[in-house]
Formats: structure tokens, sequence, C-alpha cells
């Protein structure tokens, strides 16, 4: 171990480095599915056929994997200009609240404009919600990550008040609110393929799916090919050079921010527009967390972010469909993967280029 | 119940709802007044509350549970320091990693162990930490007006770990402006090439303070589940490894204000608990979120400095590289 | 002075990486001498002091402590052995107060107490036998830079260090914190003290020292009594390659004057008056050089004069026009003609985690050539920069590589294309040929005579002094923030600059 930056070919920096991480993650799950008296082979085997087995595994993984690029595209946003933002469950959640008011509140909008306005209004929510920590971090110097763990809590109290108090369905003993109305909502994908002689089963996929690519490739276009994403990244990687070249750190740090919770925001019009056409309690469900692990895992890249929500998406749909057939794995065991993967390809990154370096350079003795 | 009862009754309940937040802050307290910042502090305290809740109901016995709960968080702890202190990894990421592994592991082993969703058995008898009545707690009651009330029911009549905990404010107070472990320690999290150069190990002293930490969450991990509940509930922690974190900032990282901090909060979480529900005139139902979300929103307006100023050790959060 | 040896170092080497800091090096220190070592920036004095310190372990060679071979694995080893070092960077808790700062690491026992008590009897001494008066109870981070330096020795001293190792200790010292210093240094050699004087400043070296050893990229060039040499001399083993610093230049009238500083001041983050009512004229087709020791003042004009800090007061005239507040920022001045090579490219002028091509467009992203709109073109970046990297000789010149796969003389061009290439009025440049080889030096030195020949203003602050006379057309001296004389380069005289350096006026002389 010594100080010297481990010096890694491109291809294994972007490639090797994350997949032997996502190996070793995988194999520190088997040793815990083999501590709970399971056995791994086959856990895996059924965990792929539940989600990758069959047309409606494959709605479900797509579903699910809608939310990881928008909790993921969130997290790497904030990265490349040097932010920690833990703060999409918070971020997720305001979006979701601001798109009910705006669908609850305007529910006369026609079709064709209601489910734009209450996408915006989630962007928007989202955005709004990030915006503080970023104008704190800023304008007054306190840490992003303090702050947004904070306002998580905050946002989650702030759903339960206004979902009991204010905009709950009268009469339900549930915590939600009434359903949107029917032109708002998204479409699931079965039907909105069916015109084009596409017939799926029905599964919770909708166009949300489609706006999650979109956002992939938008994220990719800003970060990498616009003018703002240059100075994102300015101030990401050497802050002084940033100001040196003219970009002020403070006001990317808010547009930065910004744009990370209106990402974040995608998981409420995935969830509560495509899917459950009303804002329900803790929709977010962790999401927003695993989103730090797909973002790490994808170097921040659109790409490596694409792939590893859907790694996570197979995971989340087959360890519902494995849990049925051995109730002892839960499903839980996605969010130990997740924690393992954040440490693994995050907190280890050191030990594992290491790992990588030393691999090919004994390779390369060898040859 | 009058005035006086009702006070009691709600300091009782601050006391009981603080200890786990003071636990907690202690053990932040530690490893960031050496340099190493720990948002896992949640984490720590949930598999410490899930690995003291299984132990004690294997064994019967709440002190086994203590142990088992200490020896959990420990491990977290040293996965944090490993990727923190060893690999210089991100110390936030680590934290995060921390906090869902716990996560994950307490439901399943839980799940797996006892198939009722994650909980654990309800313990009885020994295998919780019962109430100690303090001596004269009884007399004093019926015989110092006031005050022996006051010992009865808020000083008097809580269980083993929470006097630990307290007494763990003091050890710590002590330790760190009093001892030389505690010199370096204060030394480490501010300036680490110091230490160094003085021939003392960084990595040593980084290491000794996140054990440290990992006892304390320990600590405040089994007194959620085998003193202040009958045994363990998936996210049982609810936040208050956050909360805890809060307090620290609060405290500007001093032990004693970090108590004071901690038990605010619990007051905070007391009044929310007794206010449920209860309809006050002129204000209509008490919006009990607005209270409980207050040490988070008090948090943020401090970190904005508004109200004072947070100044965290100037390298915590910062792995330690020699320079060349 | 003794025979005895106090140190002997026998054949060190140590490499970082592909670096070889220190290469065969061989050193002898009387006891009871000071024994000063000069060299260059990256000359190898530092790493051969750590290695003496135990901070790193050397790949090869041998440490012998009173004529003892001696193993220094950590800094621990090298108390125990006697040995006590004064980092060029403090090596201070500055929230702790002197005392606890004295006996981090040594504090004789578990609990502070006792401990504590020993070491203010023992401070109270020390502060009597060498003059060092300082509060033990002060805090370390309210206490001027002299006092904290204080500290440090002090904390050696407590530790019973018999040898003490000085790294650059006057670069942060007032000058007459420096010659109380020298009293100290003089004082410690009379109670028998070895002290180690590492410097880049020839003239402390022979007022003060016994003997003196020369390095030179990593290796050791000489060893002699200081009564033996002379500053020339010494400058000359140092350097080794004066020609080199003859940089062909025609004399030039200079044009109409292009930026004016009337009154300059400026605070630093603690209130601390950077620089000082600094009034200064540069005018087209001249070649202004600031000298001075490091941290006067040079950095924070050129930061000002480029918009990255605001000056607490006075005006400034680019092309005659008074500059407001909001055309104080880099990027208004850039479109106004005012370019600007950082100090500290890695600091500030690049980022080196981008490619170079990328990198050749810092500060001009806004740039419509690179790009429409809010968009920027790749294929135009990389083609500016494969344009730019050929004129300006960087090597390899692949744009899509890595600017910190790049050597420092090749990074330093690519700053350099990139601020020259778009026809500058003013240019401020900044320590240009720091950790540049031999050739980029030249080449550098050459594009900006080329420059000035153009009618470009150029202000140049260097911290080598020689630099700075050879290029310059008007020299300016500074100390302490403050502008203290100037001089026509053919008329400046080393001597004569360093007394102006060292804050000796035209008026108090």
């Amino acid at each position: 171990m010594s100080a010297v930056p481990v010096d890694l070919p491109r291809w294994a920096d972007v490639a090797l480095v994350p997949l032997v991480s996502v190996i070793a993650a995988l194999f520190v799950a088997g040793l815990v599915v083999v501590g709970i008296g399971e056995n791994p082979l086959e856990a895996t085997a059924l965990l792929l056929r539940g989600a990758l087995g069959s047309a409606e595994g494959m709605g479900f993984t797509l579903y699910y994997a809608t939310n990881f690029i928008f909790a993921g595209l969130a997290v790497a946003v904030a990265f490349h200009a040097g932010l920690f933002n833990i703060g999409g469950e918070g971020q997720a959640t305001v979006a979701g609240i601001a798109m009910a008011i705006a669908c609850l509140a305007f529910s006369a909008l026609p079709g064709f404009l209601a489910a734009p306005f209450a996408i915006l209004a989630a962007a928007a929510g989202g955005a709004a919600y990030a915006f503080i920590p970023g104008w704190l971090q800023a304008r007054r110097g306190s840490h992003v990550v303090i702050t947004t763990i904070m306002l998580n809590f905050v946002a989650a109290t702030l759903i339960v008040y206004l979902l009991r108090e204010i905009i709950g369905k009268p009469g339900s003993m549930q915590p939600e609110t009434p359903n949107f109305p029917a032109q708002a909502v998204l479409t699931p994908m079965h039907q909105w393929l069916a015109p084009f002689g596409i017939d799926l089963p029905s599964t919770p996929l909708n166009t949300a799916f489609l706006l999650a690519l979109m956002a992939l490739v938008a994220v990719w276009l800003l970060i990498w090919r616009t003018r703002l994403g240059y100075a994102i990244r300015t101030v990401g990687a050497n802050p002084r050079a940033a100001a040196y070249a003219g970009i002020s750190p403070a006001t990317v740090t808010m547009i930065a921010m910004a744009i990370s919770g209106a990402l974040a925001g995608g998981l409420a019009v995935n969830e509560a527009l495509g899917v459950q056409h009303r804002l329900v309690l803790d929709f977010t469900a962790g999401y927003g967390f695993v989103g730090i692990a797909v973002a790490l895992m994808g170097r921040g890249h659109p790409v490596g972010v694409g792939l590893a929500a859907m790694l996570f998406g197979v995971l989340y749909q087959g360890g519902a469909e494995l849990s049925f057939d051995k109730p002892a794995i839960t499903r839980d065991m996605v969010v130990v993967i997740g924690g393992v993967l954040v440490l693994f390809a995050g907190a280890l990154d050191g030990l594992f280029r290491r790992l990588v370096a030393s691999v090919l350079h004994s390779g390369r003795e060898a040859a | 119940m009058d005035l006086l009862q009702l006070i009691a009754v709600i300091l009782d309940s601050t006391i009981r709802l603080s200890i786990p937040l003071i636990c907690a802050a202690m053990a932040g307290l530690w490893s960031e007044r050496a340099g190493v910042v720990d948002i896992g502090l949640e984490g720590k305290m949930l598999i410490a509350a899930f690995a003291s809740a299984v132990a004690a109901f294997v064994t019967g016995s709440a002190w086994v549970g203590l142990g088992a709960g200490i020896l959990a968080a420990l491990a977290l702890s040293l996965v944090h320091g490993f990727a923190a202190i060893t690999w210089r990894g991100n110390q936030i990421v680590s934290g995060v990693a921390v906090n869902m592994l716990a996560v994950g592991l307490t439901i399943i082993f839980g799940n797996a162990w006892y198939g009722q969703g994650g909980r654990t058995p309800s313990l009885e008898g020994p295998a919780r930490f019962g109430e100690i009545t303090l001596p004269f707690a009884r007399w004093a009651r019926e015989h110092v007006p006031g005050l022996g009330l006051i010992y009865d029911e808020v000083v008097s009549g809580h269980a083993a770990p929470a006097y630990i905990a307290l007494l763990c404010v003091f050890i710590t107070a002590f330790t760190l402006k009093r001892t030389r472990f505690g010199l370096r320690i204060r030394a480490v999290g501010e300036n680490p090439a110091a230490v160094d150069t003085a021939g003392i190990s960084v990595a040593g002293l980084r290491y000794g303070a996140v054990g440290i930490c990992g006892l304390l969450c320990g600590i405040g991990g089994t007194y959620l589940a085998v003193a202040q509940s009958a045994g363990f509930l998936p996210h049982m922690t609810a936040g208050r490894g956050f909360i805890a974190l809060a307090a620290v900032i609060f405290a500007n990282w001093r032990p004693w204000p970090a108590l004071g901090a901690g038990l605010l909060f619990g007051l905070l979480d007391a009044v929310a608990i007794r206010l449920q529900g209860v309809t006050l005139p002129g204000i209509g139902l008490v919006p009990v979120e607005a209270i409980q979300a207050l040490p988070y929103l008090m948090t943020v307006v401090l970190l904005a400095g508004f109200i004072g100023k947070a100044t965290p050790p100037r390298a915590s959060g910062l792995p330690y590289v020699k320079e060349r | 002075m003794s025979s005895v040896l106090a140190i002997e170092l026998v054949g060190i080497s140590k490499r970082f990486g592909p670096v070889a800091a220190n290469r065969d090096v061989s050193l002898s220190v009387a006891a009871g001498s000071i024994h000063g070592i000069v060299g260059e920036n990256g000359a190898g004095k530092s790493t051969l002091m750590s290695i003496l310190y135990g901070f790193y372990e050397a790949d090869a060679g041998e440490i012998r402590i009173a004529g003892a071979p001696c193993r220094i694995r950590s800094p621990a080893d090298a108390i125990a052995a006697g040995i006590g070092m004064v980092h060029q960077h403090f090596m201070l808790v500055e929230t702790l107060s002197v005392v606890e700062n004295v006996v981090l690491g040594a504090e004789g026992g578990a609990f502070l107490k006792s401990g504590v008590g020993k070491a203010r009897a023992a401070l109270a001494r020390l502060s009597q036998d060498y003059g060092l008066a300082i509060d033990p109870d002060a805090i370390v981070g309210d206490l001027s830079v002299g006092l904290q330096q204080r500290v440090e020795i002090l904390k050696a001293l407590y530790r019973g260090a018999e040898i003490l190792i000085l790294d650059e200790p006057t670069a942060v010292l007032t000058p007459a914190e420096a010659d109380q210093f020298f009293a100290l240094l003089r004082a410690l050699k009379a109670q028998g003290k070895t002290v180690i004087l590492i410097t880049h400043k020839l003239r402390e070296i022979m007022d003060v020292t016994d003997r003196v050893s020369v390095m030179r990229r990593g290796e050791m060039v000489a060893h002699v009594a200081t009564a033996e040499t002379s500053l020339p001399a010494l400058a000359e083993a140092m350097v080794g390659r004066r020609v080199l610093l003859r940089v062909e230049k025609e004399p030039r009238e200079r044009g109409a004057p292009v930026l004016e500083a009337v009154g300059l001041s400026c605070r630093d983050g603690r209130g601390t008056e950077t620089l000082k009512d600094v009034n200064l004229t540069l005018h087209a087709g001249e070649i202004v050089g600031i000298a001075g020791v490091a941290g006067n003042g040079q950095s924070e004009l050129l930061e000002v004069l480029a918009g990255l800090i605001q000056p607490s007061r006075g005006v400034i005239r680019l092309g005659g026009q008074i500059l407001a507040a909001a055309d104080r920022h880099p990027a208004r001045l850039r479109d106004r003609g005012l370019m600007h090579i950082p100090e500290d490219r890695h600091r500030s002028g690049l980022v080196t985690a981008f490619s170079a091509a990328e990198n050749a467009i810092l500060g001009y992203q806004h740039d419509p050539a690179f790009g429409s709109g809010p968009l920027l073109s790749p294929a135009r970046i990389e083609a500016h920069a494969r344009e730019a990297f050929a004129a300006y000789d960087v090597r390899p010149p692949d744009p899509a590589l890595k600017t910190a796969k790049f050597s420092g003389g090749n990074q330093q061009k690519i700053v350099l294309a990139r601020e020259i290439e778009r026809g500058p009025k003013v240019l401020l440049v900044g320590q240009p040929t720091r950790g540049v080889d031999i050739g980029a030096i030249e080449f550098i030195h050459r594009r900006l005579v080329a420059l000035r020949d153009a009618g470009v203003a150029i202000l140049l602050v260097s911290v080598e002094l020689e630099e700075v006379m050879a290029l310059s057309d008007r020299i300016i001296a500074m100390c302490g923030g403050r502008i203290t004389g100037e001089r026509v380069a053919e008329q400046a005289d080393e001597r004569d600059l360093g007394l102006l350096m060292a804050g000796v006026t035209d008026e108090a002389a």
C-alpha cells in the first residue's frame, strides 16, 4: 500500500474493476445465502429465471430498472460536480408531493397536457428540494452530505403530515391521496405497444421507462457535450481551476444539485404517475439509496448507470420471485448486495484497483 | 395527574428516548474527533440491536446480549475503518454501505431464523434488562416533596445500559480532555501529519477511535432492543443514528454539549409522543410531525450558520496520505 | 568545532515511482556545527531529510548517528536517536495549546496532568536558555508564524533533540523574525546542538553555517567549508547551468501603458493585509518582473489583477478604462485581452483528470469556436488542440491523452499555448518554469520574449531571481505585500535586489 495512485489501462478502469467488484459482491451475497442454509447456485438460477425467464419477468425487471436509472443518474450528476447527494429519497418524496398537488389541483387539464404537467411538477419539486442543500453549500458552506441526510427526514415527516391532513384521500385510513385523474397517468407499456402489434403481458412497466432512457441520453449529452457539463466536471475535478477559468463553483453547485434533484423526481413519476396512480407513503422504498450503488458501479457514466440499473432491476425482480420459492431469502438481499457493492465499488475502490492492477501486472510478466 | 407528575413522566421518557441518541452521539464524537466521518451510526446501532436481541433470546441473558451487540457493531466499525483508514476510501460512501448492510442483513437473518418478517422473538425475564430502582427511590418519593418524585421517576428506574451510557459520557469527556489518548485523538482529527511526525501511528489512533465508536453504538443498539423494547424490529433505529449525528454537530463535537443535545432531542420526541392525537385549543390537532422534524431542521439551520457556527475537526473526512 | 560526526549518511537512494529523488547521497555533519544544505526546488533536500527523520525509508544506504549504524524506520526511531525536525509546513495542531503541542507524543504517562506540569517547567527552562519566551497556554492557531516556529523548535528540544533539522525555516519569516531566528541558531550551537539548515537562500548559508553541502537533481554535488566558498560559487554549484539563463533579447522601445494599478490593497481570509498600496504600470512591449521571496504578496498581486480575488482598496485600469467590480472577473478579463498563466498549474491552471484537448479550452469553454449554442463540439476541440500542440511542440501531441500523463514541461506548454495563442494584450505569468525541464525552459523563455517583442505587456512573477533578471525589462521588488523598489533590468544586480526583497528600501538605505 503506497500513496502512488494505481494506474490502469482505460478498459480495466471502466469495465474490469466494476466487474470484479460486482462479482465479489455477489460472492459475498452467496455467502450470506449459505449462512441462512440455502444453496446459492439454486438461488441464482431461480433469481435469473424470475427476472429474465419470461416476458412478464422482464417487464417487472425493466420497471424496477427505471427507478434505479433515475436514482443512479441523480447521484451521478452530483458526483460530476464533486457533490455527494444522499438526498435522493427526500427529493423524490417532495417531487411526488409536488406532482400529487399538481395532478389534484389541475385535474381539469386535457390529456395531452396533464401528464407532461405532472412530470414537470415532479421535476420542479425534486429540483427545488435539492436546490436548498445546493444553495446552503454554495452560499453558506454547509456540507451537502449532512444537509441532504437531514432533509430526507424532514421530507419523510412532511409527507406523513400532508397525506394525513391536507392531500389525503377523504375517509381513507391509508396514508394516500385520491387517484390521479385518468388522463394524467402514464400508459403501461403493454397498452402502449399493443397498437404496434406487440403483445406483452400486463406489468407495471410504463412509459416512464422511455423517459428514463431519454434521461440517460440527456445526461450523457449534458455532461460530455455541453458547456454547462464542462463547467460541472471542472468544478468537480478542480474547483480552483474552475474559478481560474471564470466558472463559479457556487453557481455550478446549485445548478448541479437542482438537476440531480429533478432526476430523483423521476422516481416519483415512475412509481406514482406510472404504477400506483396516486401518492402513497414510502413510495421511494429505499431506491434513492440503491441509486448510490448504481452510480458508483456505473462510474458516473450513463452507460454504466444503465447497466448497473439493469443489474439491480434483475436482482429486485428476481429477488421477489426467489422469495416466493425460498421464503428465507427475502428481497432485502438486494439491499445487502447494494451495500456490499457500495463498499466494494465505492469505499474500497482503491483495494480493487490494486487487486486488478497486480493481476494484470503479473499476467503481463508471465506473458 | 398534576403538573409535577406530568413533568416527571415526560422527563422520564426523555431519558429513555435519549439513551440511544446519547450513545450514538458519543460514538460519532469519538470517530469524528479522530478524523473519521461516520454516517454509519444508524447501521451500527441497528445491527447491535439485532445481535443483542438474538443473543439475549438464545442465552436468556441480557448481558450476553449486550456483549453480542457490541461485537456486531464493532465488526461493522472495522469494515468502516478498513475502508476509510487502511484503504483511504470515501468515508461517506463507506458509511452508506454500512447502513445498507445493516438494514439488509438484520432482516434477512431475522427472517431466516425466526420467520416473523425480521422480528426476533419477545424477550422475557432475565433476557431483558430490567429497571433498576436506585436506593431510597421509594422512600424519597414518599418523604421528600417534589424532588423525591423526580428522583424516583426520572433518575431511578432505568435499565443498566442507560446508566452505562451516562457513565460513557463522563468517561468520554474525561478521556478526551485529560488523558494522553484523548490528546492524541484530538490532535489526529485536526492535523494527522503532526501526530505522524511525533512518532505516533495515525492509523492506530483512528482504529482505536473507530473501535470505541463501535462499542458505544453497540450499547445504544442493545438498549433499544433489550431494554427499551423486548426484541428486535426491522428498521427499529428509525433515524436515531442520524439524529445523533445532528446532536454531535449541534454540540460542536464536544461531549457535554452532545449530552445536552441528545437530551433535547429526546425531550422533543417525548413531547411529540405525548401530544399525539391531542387537540389543543386554538391550534387544533397538534402537528406532531413538525416536532419530529425539528432536530433535523435545527441542524440544517445551524449548519447554514444562521445560529452559531459548527466547526468540525479540520481533518475529518480526509484520508491521511503522507505528503511527498 | 569538534571532529566527532553527529550524522553520517552513506549512499542513500530513494525512488518515488519513476522519479529518483535521491541518488547515492552521502553526507557528514560534525557534532555541534551548523550545516547547510542548499539546492533548488526539487533537488532532493527535503526527501533526504525526511529519510533521516524516518518519514520515508531509503531504498539503499546507511545512516550512522554518532558513529553507530542506526536504522530509522519511523519518526519515533528518529526522536529516540535524538533527532528533531522542524518542517517547512509546521506540524502543529492549531486548536491545541502550546504546551499540549509540545507534549504530543511525549506525554509521559497515560494522564496528562503530570506530563503537562513537567512540560511547563521544562518550557520555562528552555525559554530561559534560548530566549524563547512563549505563553504555554496560548492556542497555537492564534500565534504568529514566527511564534509557531518557536513552538516547533521547543517541541524538538523538549524531546531531547541533539540534532535539529530545519527545513526552509526562514521562508515564512519576516526579516526581523529571521534575525531572531539566526540568533537562536547560534545559541543552539553554543549549547552543543547540531543544526542542519535546509534552504535555497544562499545568503543565509553564508551568514550562519559552518559547512555547506550542495544538492542538485537528487545528487550531492559539493561539500565545502563555508569560509572557503563564495556566494557565486555556491550558486553555480546549485544551478549548474548558469549559461542557459542568457535569454536573447533585443532592447525595445516600450509602448503605451496598458495595465495600471493604483493603491491596490488586499486582505486574506484571516483579515491580514497581503497587498499594501501597490502602484504599478505595465506598458505594451515590456516585461516587468516581480522579485521577491515566496509569500510576499506576489501571488496575491497576480490573483487580484487576474480577477481571482477582489482588492480591498485600489483601482485597476485596463487599456485606460477603470475596471468595475463586475469586470474584475476572469472570464470578463479574458474577453478584454488579459490572459493569465497561473503560478501553480496543478492547483489552478489545469484539470489533470481531463484530456489535454479539454484543458486547452479551460477558461475559453464559452468560445463559440468550440461548439454551437450550449453544445461543445469534441471534433472542433480536438482539432484546435492538435493545431496548438503542434505550434507549441507539446509532446506527445495527443489531444486525447490524460493531462496528468504529460511531463511538467509539456503541461506548462499546454497552458502557455492556451493563454498565448489568442493574442493577449496583457499576459500575467506566474512561475513559468517551475518543475519544467531545461529544454522547455528555453522554449518558454523564447516565447515570452517574442510576445514582448510583438507588443504584449507581460507581468512576470518568479521565485527564481535569475529568471526575473534574465527576462525582465524592469524589475520591481516586493516585500511584505509592498513594493520596495524598482530597477531597470540592465542595471540591477543580485545583491541590490536581495536588499530590496529583504525590505531594505531605497528611502531607508
